[in-house]
């Protein structure tokens, strides 16, 4: 294969080479345990507390409420969990919305079993939700506001300000999966009254297998993993030393970078969506303003999300798709079916992410196989005749 | 993970396109289960002589139908019918679980187009075939819509 063009960077983003060699010290001669007391142990210990600073300082916190887990999913279990589990209210309610992450979604759905009760809001056709609707969920026994700061699939960015604000004045707890927000867009967890936060490392140029949760000075949650005195008592389990440091400086590169990064993927991203909406029968999923700086969404009329995927693998682009077949499940993506869009149409969704690896050689690349892909599956569709979708969305 | 059998029919179908002189031609699947498969076959004295396919689907649905017409193309319309959605799985060194369905959808896609040869000719195909139709291997619900 000539050129590869990978396009998945919301599924993970490679490691940074800095990252990768700040780390490697502490899989050798550093090995010791940053609990330890003698002196062998100091730059370990000051190592994940320098990282802590760095992962505090990138969403406007203080070091002492910057937790390190194993991944994003555990940091939302842990909020959601363990904010229920801390609550004194003898009914227990979670406010989320329908386009969650399965970490949360899930999570959720677990609680539901055992008599949490849990309201989804829905989100308009960009994948936003309403704050009035939000407002009107609240009961009594609100324990958690649960809102992800950012979409993985359609890269619509919630009000988490406003939300937070509301939160706030009815004294709830406001959780956000900020997963795919976190080192790629502004995020001021003081401003935005975000009182528990997760993050995962891989999606910004640490490795796969790092997480981070912030916890607001004074919320108080349960434990999910109980231990050793770890994390401040908090979060057991001996510290993934090389991990953390590349955690740290990951987020402090993408902190330096934001800047600049934003404004050159958004500007690669808008040429990929004006490119790609050049084909027939194509949208774009999500908002027009306000997304994710690298991230397009689509969905293609007429052809299947898994068949395009493994079609434009052929021709050198790593891409992905909430379509039914790509997630193993029977139905598309639970997001593009709350943004309104029928089974059929959602069947055909392709999501582009960019970030740090990409030029504008790659959107060339990708803008030239896609129109070729999409031709060959509709060629070779029976649910696409005479140059249409026999089933259009606006049927 | 697919099969590189899997991958080769899929990149590179058998036997895909229209079919201007087809006598048997079904289709299976519905869009809202996000797998639609055409089968035209061309039979001439009881023997298919020829076979193609239009399929919207994933990359199994797409491999099932092109494997399919390969192993029905020059049989006689009766061993077409012997035709099982194993066999089809086998002939492509296997699929993964959450695909096995394509298969079916590709055994019934021939049924559903022999059934379609039968009509033609003035006989029911029922006592022959069975349901023809793709009995709710996807989404459990092509018989309510």
């Amino acid at each position: 294969m000539p050129k590869l063009v990978y396009a998945d960077n919301a599924a993970t983003a490679r490691v940074l080479p800095q990252v990768l060699e700040a780390m490697l010290p502490y899989f050798g001669e550093e090995y010791a345990n940053p609990s330890s007391l003698y002196p062998f142990a100091y730059k370990a210990k000051n190592a994940v507390e320098a990282a802590r600073e760095k992962v505090a300082a990138l969403l406007g916190a203080t070091a002492r409420e910057i937790y390190f887990t194993s991944c994003g999913s555990e940091a939302d279990n842990w909020a959601i969990k363990g904010a229920v589990l801390a609550s004194k209210k003898e009914k227990k309610h979670i406010i989320t919305t329908a386009i969650e992450h399965h970490a949360v979604l899930h999570t959720c759905q677990y609680l539901e079993k055992k008599g949490v009760e849990v309201t989804y809001l829905g989100v308009d056709e960009t994948g936003v939700i309403s704050l009035d609707e939000l407002k009107a969920a609240i009961r009594p026994e609100t324990v958690l506001i649960s809102v992800m700061f950012a979409n993985n699939e359609i890269g619509s960015i919630q009000p988490i300000k406003e939300i937070g604000a509301i939160a706030r004045e009815h004294g709830i707890l406001f959780h956000t999966d900020a997963v795919q927000a976190a080192g790629h867009i502004p995020i001021d967890v003081a401003e935005m009254n975000i009182d528990l936060l997760a993050l995962s490392g891989h999606k910004f140029g640490a490795p796969k297998g790092i997480g981070a949760m912030y916890i607001r000075k004074g919320v108080l949650i349960d434990p999910l993993i109980h231990g050793g005195g770890h994390e401040r008592g908090r979060r057991a389990g001996t510290e993934n030393v090389p991990y953390t440091v590349g955690l740290g400086v990951a987020a402090e590169i993408a902190m330096e970078k934001m800047p600049g990064e934003m404004e050159r993927l958004s500007k690669l991203r808008d040429r990929l969506i004006e490119g790609a909406l050049k084909l027939p029968y194509t949208f774009l999923t999500g908002p027009q303003e306000n997304r994710l700086p690298g991230l397009a969404s689509f969905c293609i009329e007429g052809i299947e999300g898994e068949a395009l995927l493994l079609n434009l693998y052929n021709a050198g682009v790593c891409a992905s798709s909430g379509s039914a077949c790509s997630s193993g499940d029977l139905d598309p993506s639970h997001v593009l079916l709350a943004i309104g869009l029928p089974h059929h149409v959602a069947h055909g969704s392709l999501r582009l992410s960019l970030g740090e690896v990409n030029t504008e050689e790659d959107v060339d690349h990708i803008l030239e196989a896609l129109p070729q892909v999409v031709s060959k599956l509709r060629s070779m569709s029976p649910v696409w005749e005479n140059g249409k979708p026999m089933w259009h969305l606006e049927d | 993970m697919y099969s590189d059998k899997v991958l080769d029919h899929f990149s590179n179908p058998r036997n895909v396109g229209e079919m201007e002189d087809a006598n048997a031609v079904g289709t299976v699947g519905n869009p809202k289960c996000g797998d639609i498969m055409k089968m035209y076959l061309k039979i001439e004295d009881g023997v298919i002589v020829d076979a193609k396919f239009k399929t919207f689907g994933c990359g199994a649905a797409v491999a099932t139908s092109s494997m399919a017409t390969e192993l029905v193309k020059g049989k006689r319309v009766e061993d077409a019918l012997k035709l099982t959605n194993q066999a089809v799985v086998d002939a492509l060194d296997g699929l993964p679980p959450a695909k096995i369905h394509c298969s079916v959808l590709a055994e019934e896609a021939i049924k559903t187009a022999i059934a379609d040869y039968y009509k033609q000719q003035g006989i029911d195909p029922t006592p022959i075939i069975g349901c023809s139709g793709d009995c709710a291997h996807c989404c459990g619900h092509n018989h309510e819509e």
